[in-house]
């Protein structure tokens, strides 16, 4: 059993403007196993959380903490975040020229597992794998995210988070941009890596369409760079019905 | 693939229509706008934007010759040396003889190869080149005997056969000539590799005979401080195939120009390219190929790589395509992946065509950048920095590596970039 916490968290970008804060003290513990959604309007920092979580130098944290199994992440390089077992399926993924998605994939397992993993069964794993996400197995030899559309990008995020069997996943809105047989194939690599791995989520969408896939235990409610109302399943009922309006009137409030 | 509006996030275009990196835009247009505003590509050549057949800008009407009067040396304004740091390159452009102590040759073949050398005047020598800038015109006038290497005809030689040029010493002058010849059907693989210290400058002729089949693979892996300046032209016979690759790694100033045209009908040509710049380099190739007959196929594609606060290439890529080459079917392309701030490239395909009735006619440039969020991407799947970049300037390379098809060079390159990618590091 792992915990991934996250307690009092200020995040601040640059901007042209000067340091803007985005995240105004959050706090979240997710243990394995659990699914969490965090829900929340445009702009209320729920990306930002993500990106801060796995390391992006763009965010800088001002003060707060996050902790794996009560190792400080923060003190960790990106990589040695991901070698933690943290994953992000990313909102954009990055089109990364001259590297087949073959070669991606064996350096990232080789770095992840500190040992190259066999030939074979490797080739095997990915094979199947890309099958079960309907992903063209010619995908294998081309570049990185090159020329992919945007829900073969995501599949091919959701390929590798079942490939590389991460402690705690990230999920950047990986709904955004997808129809619903996608959204389908998608939800059902989430599913099995959490089955299978007991795997811990946290998954971030804008909408609750994806939460007909994927049963979160609790939902949190971000508005304005902090969660504004937590609660289980019920509370995506109500947000689906009613809107964010309750929660945006309270900050104007 | 959907064809959806483009998403975006300040301004900068993120989704799914994202190109692989901002400005890898497959078009040397753009590029010569960004790097160069005189590089105005144009099909007139030379930055010339009105229509002109053979006009004075033309590739056609470039000045070649013997005679050393005939090539002042260049003041930096000219079109054909602008980009070319002239005081760091003025060792190899004056009319001076070589320093005998300055340049080590080996010459390594099997037997059935003939190796021996000519005087001027001697055919085959200056039968292909044709001296086209100072520096090539002062090398062929101060080399009094050009090295021959032959190939006789239906001869297919299992070995490549090597030249290892060493300078012996920092600014010792030499000037060289190479004239290799390959009979009707023969197979042969050159390697000229250029190691040390010295201020080269080398011509080198090749003639492709009839159905022949020849690569010549030029290595400049120089030490730091090597200047080398070099002109290679090659004829390519009727149906005959032709590869050279160069690859420039070594050097302070690095300036080839890489030529070849036809004899008759039916022949492949292709250049490829690699380079790899730190700061201070200054690293220039310059390709033309005539397409001076009908029913022949062209290939260009350089690959650099830039890393450095003062990091320079610069690719200069001619095609021209005469009146009488009917059927012709050509492409050029650059590409340059800058690695870190500060580091320049410059890229100009130009492309002149007198005739309609042609295969194809192609030529394409970008240069791109490896920026943070590649390497995040990369180092947030567990990726370490140093082998992110490894990976992707690899990969990117790469793409050339595997035209050289001589194993041993192959891997020796694969290290070589590695320890290139090293000494940024440290």
């Amino acid at each position: 059993m792992s915990t991934l916490e996250i307690k009092d968290l200020h995040v601040s970008i640059e901007t042209e403007q000067g340091s803007k804060e985005i995240l105004k003290g959050v706090s979240l513990t997710i243990n394995s196993g659990e699914i969490h959604a965090i829900m929340g309007p445009n702009g209320s920092g729920k990306s930002t959380l993500a990106a801060t979580i796995a390391g992006h130098p763009r965010y800088e944290v001002t003060s707060g903490s996050i902790t794996l199994d009560g190792e400080d992440v923060l003190e960790m390089e990106v990589d040695e975040r991901a070698q933690a077992g943290l994953f992000l399926a990313m909102q954009y993924p990055v089109e990364v020229p001259g590297v087949t998605m073959t070669n991606f994939l064996r350096t990232a397992k080789t770095a992840l597992d500190g040992e190259a993993p066999k030939i074979r069964t490797w080739t095997k794993e990915v094979k199947d794998a890309m099958e079960k996400l309907r992903i063209d197995a010619d995908f294998a030899n081309r570049n990185v995210n090159e020329g992919f559309s945007g829900g073969e990008k995501k599949r091919v995020e959701i390929l590798q988070l079942e490939l590389f069997k991460p402690k705690f996943a990230v999920l950047d809105e990986t709904d955004s941009g997808l129809d619903i047989d996608a959204l389908r194939v998608v939800s059902e690599g989430v599913n099995r890596a959490h089955q299978e791995n007991n795997m811990g989520t946290l998954l971030i969408t804008h909408y609750t369409r994806i939460l007909n896939y994927i049963k979160p235990d609790y939902v949190h409610v971000f508005v304005d760079g902090k969660v504004a109302e937590q609660g289980g399943p019920e509370l995506a009922d109500e947000l689906e019905a009613n809107g964010y309006d309750r929660f945006l009137a309270q900050v104007s409030a | 693939m959907t064809n959806t509006p483009a998403e975006q996030v300040a301004g900068v275009e993120v989704g799914e229509r994202r190109i692989s990196i901002p400005g890898f835009t497959e078009e040397g247009e753009n590029l010569a706008e960004q790097t160069n505003a005189a590089a105005d590509h144009s099909h007139g050549g030379l930055g010339e934007s009105k229509p002109v057949t053979s006009g004075a800008g033309s590739r056609a009407k470039r000045q070649t010759g013997f005679d050393v009067a005939d090539f002042p040396e260049p003041t930096g304004r000219e079109e054909e040396w602008r980009f070319t740091p002239l005081k760091k390159l003025a060792p190899v452009l004056s009319d001076t003889p070589s320093d005998p102590e300055a340049v080590d040759y080996q010459i390594s073949a099997t037997e059935d190869v003939t190796v021996s050398s000519l005087s001027h005047g001697t055919a085959p020598r200056n039968s292909v080149l044709q001296p086209a800038d100072r520096a090539a015109v002062v090398a062929s006038k101060n080399a009094a005997e050009a090295l021959y290497i032959q190939v006789p005809a239906d001869t297919e030689v299992a070995e490549p056969i090597r030249v290892d040029i060493t300078g012996l010493k920092p600014g010792g002058r030499a000037n060289s000539h190479i004239v290799l010849e390959a009979g009707t059907h023969a197979k042969a693989v050159f390697v000229l590799e250029h190691r040390g210290s010295a201020a080269f400058n080398g011509n080198v002729e090749v003639k492709v005979g009839d159905g022949a089949s020849v690569t010549v693979i030029s290595l400049q892996r120089w030490n730091k401080d090597a200047i080398h300046a070099g002109q290679h032209d090659a004829e390519v016979g009727k149906d005959a195939t032709y590869k050279h690759v160069a690859v420039s790694l070594g050097g302070d100033v690095v300036r080839l120009n890489t030529n070849f045209r036809y004899a008759a009908e039916g022949a492949e040509a292709e250049m490829y390219g690699l380079y790899f710049s730190d700061s201070g380099q200054h690293i220039e190739h310059r390709t033309f190929v005539d397409h001076n007959s009908p029913r022949n196929t062209s290939n260009v594609l350089y690959k650099g790589a830039l890393q450095g606060e003062t990091a320079r290439t610069v690719w200069v890529g001619d095609v021209l395509i005469r009146k009488e080459a009917e059927g012709t079917d050509s492409y050029e392309k650059n590409q340059n992946l800058i690695l870190t701030d500060g580091a320049r490239a410059d890229s100009v395909p130009n492309l002149e065509i007198e005739t309609g009735v042609i295969e194809g006619a192609g030529h394409a440039s970008s240069t791109g950048r490896f920026d943070e969020n590649h390497l995040f991407y990369l180092m947030a799947r567990g990726i370490p920095e140093k082998e992110a970049r490894q990976l992707v300037v690899r990969g990117f390379l790469n793409e050339i590596i595997q035209k050289i098809e001589v194993p041993a060079i192959e891997e020796s390159l694969q290290e070589d970039l590695e320890n290139e990618l090293e000494i940024h590091r440290n």
